[in-house]
């Protein structure tokens, strides 16, 4: 499935969309929307990961990114990302940078 | 990448092309696989090879998608490097062919036939998933990859803690959490371990200590269990196929390529706890073997610079496993080093534990030196500055360093003559009062002029007997390892209470409870660091098998159902936890100097002082099985923290025994803290008085820990 990011601001908050295969051929993507959303000025960040068939190393360590982008103010929810890539987040232990909320 | 990304380094463009790659000549450090501008540039040392290859498969190929010749342009030194441009890093693999003479007595075993890991590699797959079925006829087994390096750390900074100060955990990362009763949502993985942080931190310990993490090929034993057949493993893992890779197989990510990552977060969260983190290395030898073994890096790229060799060129085997790393070769200590400053640097880690570490100040051909200089070097880099590092002094080749391995002031020994010496007095050998004393006292006589830190204290480790095998087996049980019952060691000073394995007799389980308790306490309220072997504190049991490092199973796994609920050894449980508790209360046991018999504050009283049945009055004697000491409050810490006194006997005798206490400062009177015939340790600080405040009346194989403070309330 390819790859698909979109994003919209809704007051403070930023809702990005994601769907298809997150890797290091399509995290520099979603950084650009990432860029954008911090650029918004949002206070939370909401990741819509239903669609998300794919989550790579480099694709993980983009949450990361989010989190560093955004500042420590700023929450950061990844919601309903399907169970096998809910549970890399969590073992890896990259939970402790977001909000993994389910759907 | 961006073209302004390209604009900045005129060095960031590839200069020619090489079978369809785009490449350039690379820096020659670092050694390995990083990440440049537009490309990796790979780096590599041999000193002996006419050619070199860097060879290119996409991630899990049977084949390899492209192989690159180092141009002769592109080698400084003995080091060849290349950057190679337009690499997908997420699904690469990468390894060297090296070509040179095949002619092992000049030391030389070039074969052009393999694929070579990168020594240097940070990330390794082959072995993703723990006990998995490889393709037995992969051309490349172990294979190297790029990790992203990138990781959120936060404000992590090292817990620092002094190390007279540890109470170090020894234990196995699959083992502890891969028990069916473990209740973790990744058995026997970096992540199990991290949940299980809140159970260490009730414990009480301030450091685990993890056998080898460093990337291991389990499925390279070859034995079966000859009484079921199951397949045996290499489970410890003392044998290293890639110094800089965490084991893929420990991670539950690792299918993913995500242990460096997970490990990380495992380092992060136990420092987050307080806890720090020790690994367990071997730089002794290495996965290769002998003559005979698999060729997997070391040996194609430079077998002569790695490894000891005879004249003849054969391997020496100090190590007993087959091969010697070459320690004190330049170029080798060149990698040692940067190794366990990587893994300090980049993963946080605390300290290490050198396995066999008497071969680390072995000259290449085996002769011991007077000041090894890699030893040295690791004693004063700036990187390991406050790093721990702890030698097992000793080798397979009869080098036993305890007490006199090169420390430069720095290096701490496991102090394998406290754990027979403990072992020996607690069975209730003869004649061991005077060594005892000497051991519980930070083992002074072994090192003189350097702090009790030097000392390692422990009763059991991962090689041996566990605590409850101690007082339950006269023998080892080894059949199970497939070696007719050969291995292990037989010198285990065990005695099994009066019957042979598991009993029912309530006199035998009484007074195993009571030996166990007893040699955790000495342990525990000795000078010098204690270390604990994981599962000792709930009786583990490996059925008298000496020498797990083949059985991953219930023999070698920590049974959770020991810890809790109904099955749970709760008295054992408590009572550790309750002398932990009392050596963090009681900074008088964790002194950095040794004692030394006198009064050094002006307390009236010397900072140890010995006693038997009499006060004042320690019988030295051959037959005596009876020692008593107190430390004076006053000189914790050497006399810069505030304690109370502490009064410790343990009587190894089958005979109980009154003993007369020594006198206190006017108005302190002792309290009752533990008696190990006792079930529970009283609360600290809540500990009652004695009822006759002179005497105290220590029953047979039982120890004592009594508290010398004012007679009203606290």
């Amino acid at each position: 499935m390819s790859f698909d990011v979109r994003l919209r601001v809704d007051e403070r908050t930023a809702v990005i969309d994601l769907s298809g295969e997150l890797d290091a051929a399509t995290a520099p993507r979603f950084h650009e929307t990432i860029d954008a959303a911090a650029t918004a000025g949002a206070i939370e960040l909401v990741i819509h990961a239903r669609q998300l068939s794919y989550l790579s190393s480099a694709g993980l360590r983009s949450l990361v990114f989010a989190r560093q982008k955004m500042g420590d103010d700023v929450r950061i929810a990844v919601v309903g990302a399907p169970e096998p890539v809910a549970r890399t987040i969590r073992l890896a232990g990259f939970d402790h940078s977001i909000h993994l909320v389910d759907a | 990448m961006t073209v302004e990304d390209l604009r900045e380094r005129v060095d960031g463009y590839p200069t020619r092309r090489i079978n369809g790659y785009r490449v350039r000549a690379g820096r020659p450090f670092p050694y390995g696989a990083h990440p440049v501008p537009g490309g990796i540039t790979f780096s590599v040392y041999s000193d002996r090879a006419t050619s070199m290859s860097l060879v290119l498969f996409e991630r899990g190929a049977k084949r390899p998608v492209a192989e690159l010749p180092f141009p002769p342009e592109f080698r400084v030194g003995s080091v060849y490097a290349m950057t190679v441009f337009g690499l997908d890093v997420e699904n690469l693999e990468y390894g060297f062919r090296a070509e040179g003479p095949f002619d092992p007595a000049a030391g030389d075993r070039f074969d052009a036939a393999k694929v070579l890991s990168d020594p240097y590699a940070r990330l390794v797959s082959g072995r993703d998933v723990w006990g998995a079925e490889p393709d037995w006829d992969d051309v490349y087994p172990y294979r190297a990859r790029i990790p992203d390096d990138d990781f959120d750390w936060g404000d992590d900074t090292p817990p620092g803690i002094p190390t007279e100060d540890l109470v170090i955990y020894e234990t196995h990362v699959r083992g502890f959490t891969r028990h069916p009763s473990s209740g973790v949502s990744a058995p026997g993985t970096y992540a199990g371990l991290r949940e299980k942080i809140p159970y260490l931190r009730r414990l009480g310990v301030n450091c685990v200590e993890l056998l080898p993490v460093f990337e291991f090929d389990e499925l390279d034993n070859p034995r079966t269990d000859p009484r079921t057949g199951d397949r045996l493993y290499n489970y410890w893992g003392y044998n290293t196929v890639s110094f800089f890779a965490p084991k893929a197989g420990y991670a539950a990510t690792g299918r993913f390529g995500m242990q460096a990552d997970e490990f990380k977060s495992l380092v992060k969260e136990l420092h987050r706890a307080g806890i720090e983190v020790v690994l367990d290395v071997v730089f002794n030898h290495t996965a290769e073997g002998n003559e005979q073994g698999p060729t997997i890096s070391f040996r194609g790229l430079d077998n002569a610079t790695y490894y000891m060799l005879t004249p003849r060129g054969e391997y020496y085997n100090f190590s007993g496993t087959g091969n010697t790393v070459n320690c004190n070769h330049p170029v080798v200590r060149d990698f040692v080093l940067s190794c366990l400053r990587y893994w300090v640097a980049e993963y946080h880690v605390d300290g290490f534990r050198f396995d066999l570490a008497a071969i680390l100040d072995r000259a290449p051909d085996g002769t011991p030196l007077p000041n090894p200089p890699l030893l040295e070097q690791l004693a004063h880099d700036p990187v390991l500055r406050h790093t721990k590092l702890i030698a097992e002094a000793w080798d397979a080749a009869g080098l036993y360093q305890v007490g006199h391995f090169p420390n430069y002031g720095r290096w701490s020994e496991w102090n394998g003559k406290f754990r027979d010496a403990v072992r020996r007095f607690v069975k209730g050998d003869a004649g061991l009062v005077g060594e005892l004393a000497t051991r519980m006292a930070g083992s002074p006589d072994l090192y003189q002029g350097r702090t009790s830190s030097a000392s390692v204290n422990f009763v059991t480790a991962h090689d041996g007997f566990t605590l409850n095998d101690l007082v339950s087996y006269n023998d080892k049980h080894n059949e199970a390892n497939g070696e007719g019952g050969a291995d292990g060691a037989d010198d285990n000073h065990s005695w099994n209470c009066g019957e042979e394995g598991p009993s029912a007799d309530p006199h035998v389980r009484a007074l195993r409870m009571r030996q166990m308790k007893n040699m955790l306490l000495i342990l525990l309220t000795s000078q010098g660091v204690p270390m604990l072997l994981a599962g000792d504190e709930v009786g583990r049991t490996q059925l008298g098998n000496n020498n797990t490092y083949c059985q991953d199973n219930e023999l070698s796994w920590f049974d959770w159902g020991l810890a809790e609920g109904p099955t749970a050894n709760t008295e054992l449980l408590e009572f550790t936890r309750a002398l932990i508790a009392f050596r963090r209360a009681h900074p008088v046991l964790r002194s950095a100097g040794h004692p030394t018999g006198s009064d050094r504050v002006g307390s009236g009283l010397p900072d140890i002082s010995w006693h038997g049945v009499r006060a004042g009055a320690p019988d030295w004697s051959s037959h005596c099985r009876v020692l008593a000491l107190m430390r004076c409050g006053r000189h914790a810490k050497d006399g810069t923290e505030p304690d109370e006194n502490v009064y410790l006997a343990v009587n190894a005798h089958w005979e109980a025994h009154d003993l007369e206490l020594p006198r206190l400062p006017a108005g302190e009177v002792w309290h009752l803290f533990a008696d190990t015939s006792q079930a529970a340790a009283h609360p600290l600080g809540a500990e009652p008085a004695l009822e006759h405040p002179g005497r105290y009346h220590l029953g047979p194989h039982s120890a004592v820990i009594l508290v010398g403070r004012s007679a009203g309330p606290r």
